[in-house]
């Protein structure tokens, strides 16, 4: 399959048409899993832990989401510092090019955050959790993503 | 054993689970070089379901696949944390907050989620529709536009050290601020 127009604005999707094994298939699962397991633990899916960051009451969600930085920026350091050492490839995040649609996209969805407490991971939770509400915000945000693409071509990027 | 049931039933502090989060940025790079971001998803779910003739959704979204099942995790994640009852605890909301939400004469439970927006009851509001509708179609448009979500940009772009993620994160920041403190209060009053 090549690589059609998959920039999203932002990152070129690495398009490599390699069937993933049924082993890594179970691991990003599990990944998910493990994913969701911890938000539940930290309460970050939770409207009110959200409205409580924004109003500045609590420090929990800037912990988590610093802490969580502070560990992605470390590990990803020692992992490469040993595979250096072995002299095997390193990982990297994907990179994420600046386009002018950063700050108003960020914006946008800022505006949304603050309203429903949910960013897209949360959203996929709650579903899972089974809070009606849930649904209506997995529909919405998906309009949302739709509409991104109609209009795409006649946005500032 | 009180320890071990308040680490079932019970959250954990945010030195714990923040660290657990990061990881996941190294564990998706270790598995097959992939890249924490989950609003892409909304993407893929659309290119998946919709015959849309627009550019942004002509890809093959089967590319993405692990993707979808990082969020079907997710999902099962919490179908799991209903059924084990990990939430059955009483939930600490801070007492401003409270006290502003009593204003608007929101009933608040000691548990995660709002029932004047959440519960299958309140869908028979106007006011929880307009609440869902415009903040999920906000999040839709604007993770996309803005190239990446709280995981995406906050996460893992700040995790490689990449200065598009922060200008992004700055921006959530300040759209969320005005958002809670501002429309959010202007959304309950009518």
């Amino acid at each position: 399959m090549k690589n059609l127009n998959q920039t999203d604005g932002e990152v070129q999707t690495e398009s490599v048409n390699q069937k993933t094994s049924l082993k890594n298939i179970f691991l990003f699962f599990a990944c998910g899993f493990f994913f969701g397991f911890v938000l539940v633990k930290a309460e970050v899916f939770s409207w009110y832990r959200i409205q409580e960051m924004f109003r500045f009451q609590s420090f929990h969600m800037y912990g988590v989401i610093g802490s969580a930085v502070v560990t992605g920026i470390v590990s990803t350091y020692l992992i490469n510092f040993f595979k250096r050492r072995k002299q095997s490839a390193s990982i990297h995040v994907a990179e994420k090019k600046f386009h002018k649609g950063i700050i108003p996209g960020g914006l946008i969805f800022g505006l949304g955050w603050g309203i429903t407490g949910a960013c897209p991971g949360p959203i996929f939770l709650q579903a899972g959790l089974g809070y009606a509400g849930a649904f209506v915000l997995l529909l919405a945000a998906l309009t949302g993503t739709f509409l991104y693409g109609l209009l795409r071509e006649r946005l500032p990027h | 054993m009180q320890f071990i049931q308040d680490v079932i039933y019970k959250p954990w502090p945010w030195y714990v689970v923040g660290p657990l989060i990061g990881l996941t940025v190294p564990l998706l790079l270790l598995i097959e070089n992939k890249t924490l971001g989950i609003s892409a998803n909304l993407r893929h779910i659309c290119t998946a379901l919709l015959p849309a003739k627009s550019a942004f959704f002509q890809y093959n979204w089967k590319d993405h696949q692990w993707n979808l099942l990082f969020a079907l995790g997710i999902v099962f994640a919490g179908i799991f944390a209903a059924v084990s009852g990990l939430l059955e605890y009483n939930f600490d909301i801070h007492p401003d907050l409270q006290k502003e939400l009593a204003k608007h004469n929101v009933q608040l439970q000691a548990q995660a989620m709002p029932d004047f927006i959440f519960s299958t009851s309140a869908l028979a509001s106007f006011k929880t529709w307009l609440l869902l509708v415009a903040g999920g179609l906000l999040v839709g448009f604007g993770t996309r536009y803005a190239g990446g979500c709280t995981s995406g940009h906050t996460i893992s772009g700040l995790s490689g050290l990449q200065w598009p993620a922060l200008v992004a994160t700055i921006a959530f920041m300040v759209g969320g601020i005005i958002s809670a403190n501002f429309v959010l209060p202007f959304l309950l009053t009518l």
